[in-house]
């Protein structure tokens, strides 16, 4: 009866609603219960390591350069087969983002030529004052697997000779 | 008049404000609640078990918030106008019976602190005063978007009072007696409601215009007004305009439960006098879940529509209605034929479809014009 529409919509959604109010709550309570990112979340900073602990950075400062918002500062040292980092010469003596002016982009993760900078999942970002904002390498380096894999160490002349490794075809 | 006398007035005085009171504050826990769980959301749960606490978080945040008075407002008013408001708000409570009475010191105590042969005037004269608070601090504001929420709120409050005084009119016929006791007492083998649906609708609708709730709460929305006649206050005295309003909110499910839902009155209240509050408690609840039912569904009205529907629909409905109601009892009356008497609802409910159908017509109108 469309005479009586205006009543009959009125009850519907009220019906609506209260349909809903057996509803699961998508809640997710927060600090106990944390969603999982996304596979492709740009989440902190992580600089990573090969599987033999050395790290993957070579102190190009690429990454730096392709910041469009000049959150990143590296400066790079000469590696040597006493104190070695990374293969190849140089590594990142300092490695520094400013989280406060990170806008977490990804071009630095595009920029890299040995896949050392990549967006992890940590969103959990806070700080109370702007210095503890600037994220120093041994907080964003990944944590070496076994004890005997930290970096500098000594390792085997002209073996690491190499800075960029052998890339396969890139399937991902 | 002995000492006694005074001290049980005072002493049930004191728990009807502690009752309010706390009440108020758990109403403001319950309407979070619920209005989360209608909108997929969980509500405040933190404070305490279950966030039972959280309405004493939220006073004691009160408690030390500046309080602010806007340069050039109208400082006395200012101040008086939350009290203005939350005084009427307490004081009607005072006429409604929550239950009977009980033996206590071989004195029998009855459930209500005050038994006036005019309750139901009591009530709507009161209910108009709060009108008062919300122009006085609208226009002590000396603010615009306040002075303008005020000003809504007074146009509204007393276009709706009419449709609910008249709907009181209803159960006044049908009780024929304006104290709340015997309107209870008259509905021992019906509720008015079954009798008298269409008057329980438009007490409701009215209800909901008188406290400023959704989808009439014109006079503090949001969007349009920031916060309407409150916009300028903060601290204990933003404190005591919601709290006004959400005991205006149980006081008026009260009421509507006593006039139509059979009040106090339930299985075995008679032979336990404790089951009076315990039904009362029951029927406000399911009454105040009503209202936020209502306020998670539908939107806000046009200012222009609440007119309109307050002054062309719901007062010439009520008029009807009342006309109806008293109709049937004379005639079941003076023909001492029942049969008219159950027709009072039937008619009332016709009546009712042709409102609607004027609305439906309107619309349509409108519509086809804008077309």
């Amino acid at each position: 009866m469309s005479v009586l529409e205006p009543v009959v919509e009125l009850v519907r959604g009220l019906g609506q609603t209260f349909r809903y109010l057996f509803d699961r709550p998508v809640t997710y309570q927060y600090p106990e219960q944390k969603r999982e990112v996304r596979p492709r979340f740009r989440g902190r900073h992580v600089l990573k390591r090969y599987d033999n602990g050395l790290e993957k950075c070579i102190g190009c400062s690429l990454c730096a350069a392709a910041c469009p918002a000049d959150a990143i500062f590296v400066e790079a040292s000469e590696n040597t087969d006493e104190k070695r980092f990374s293969p190849g010469e140089r590594y990142a003596s300092t490695y520094e983002i400013n989280m406060l002016r990170c806008i977490y982009c990804g071009f630095c993760e595009d920029a890299c030529p040995t896949e050392a900078i990549v967006l992890g999942d940590n969103y959990e970002l806070s700080f109370t004052d702007r210095r503890s904002a600037i994220y120093p390498k041994e907080m964003l380096l990944e944590p070496v697997p076994t004890v005997d894999m930290t970096t500098p160490r000594k390792v085997e002349t002209g073996v690491y000779k190499r800075s960029v490794p052998e890339m396969k075809d890139p399937t991902d | 008049m002995d000492w006694t006398f005074w001290l049980e007035w005072v002493l049930k005085g004191f728990v009807l404000c502690l009752v309010l009171l706390t009440g108020f504050a758990y109403l403001t826990y319950y309407e979070r609640r619920a209005l989360a769980r209608m909108q997929n959301r969980i509500g405040p749960n933190r404070a305490g078990p279950q966030g039972l606490l959280q309405p004493i978080a939220d006073a004691v945040k009160l408690f030390f918030k500046e309080e602010l008075t806007p340069a050039r407002a109208y400082k006395i008013v200012f101040f008086l106008a939350p009290i203005v408001t939350v005084v009427p708000s307490l004081i009607i409570a005072a006429v409604i019976p929550w239950g009977t009475s009980f033996q206590l010191f071989g004195r029998t105590i009855t459930l209500y602190v005050a038994d006036i042969n005019v309750g139901v005037l009591y009530l709507m004269s009161i209910a108009s005063i709060a009108v008062y608070g919300i122009v006085l601090a609208g226009w002590s504001s000396n603010n615009k978007y306040a002075m303008l929420g005020g000003m809504r709120s007074s146009a509204q409050m007393i276009s709706y009072e009419l449709a609910l005084g008249l709907s009181f009119v209803t159960a006044i016929l049908l009780a024929n007696s304006m104290r709340m006791i015997d309107i209870v007492n008259a509905q021992s083998s019906w509720w008015f409601v079954v009798i008298q649906p269409v008057g329980a609708l438009i007490f409701w609708i009215a209800t909901l215009a008188e406290v400023n709730r959704a989808p009439f709460d014109m006079p503090e929305a949001e969007q349009e007004l920031t916060a309407g006649y409150h916009a300028e206050y903060s601290g204990m005295k933003f404190a005591l305009f919601f709290m006004a309003e959400y005991q205006k909110m149980i006081v008026i499910c009260a009421i509507l439960a006593t006039l139509f839902f059979g009040g106090y009155l339930g299985p075995f209240v008679d032979k336990f006098w404790f089951l009076g509050p315990v039904y009362m408690f029951a029927k406000v609840f399911i009454l105040l879940f009503f209202m936020i039912w209502v306020r998670a569904t539908w939107p806000r009205i046009r200012y222009d529509r609440l007119m309109s529907f307050g002054w062309k629909v719901l007062v010439p409905l009520a008029l009807a209605v009342v006309f109806i109601t008293a109709t049937g009892i004379l005639l079941a009356q003076e023909l001492n034929n029942q049969l008219y008497f159950w027709a009072i609802p039937f008619v009332s409910i016709v009546a009712a479809g042709i409102a609607v159908m004027m609305i439906y017509r309107e619309l349509r109108r409108k519509a086809y014009e804008r077309a």
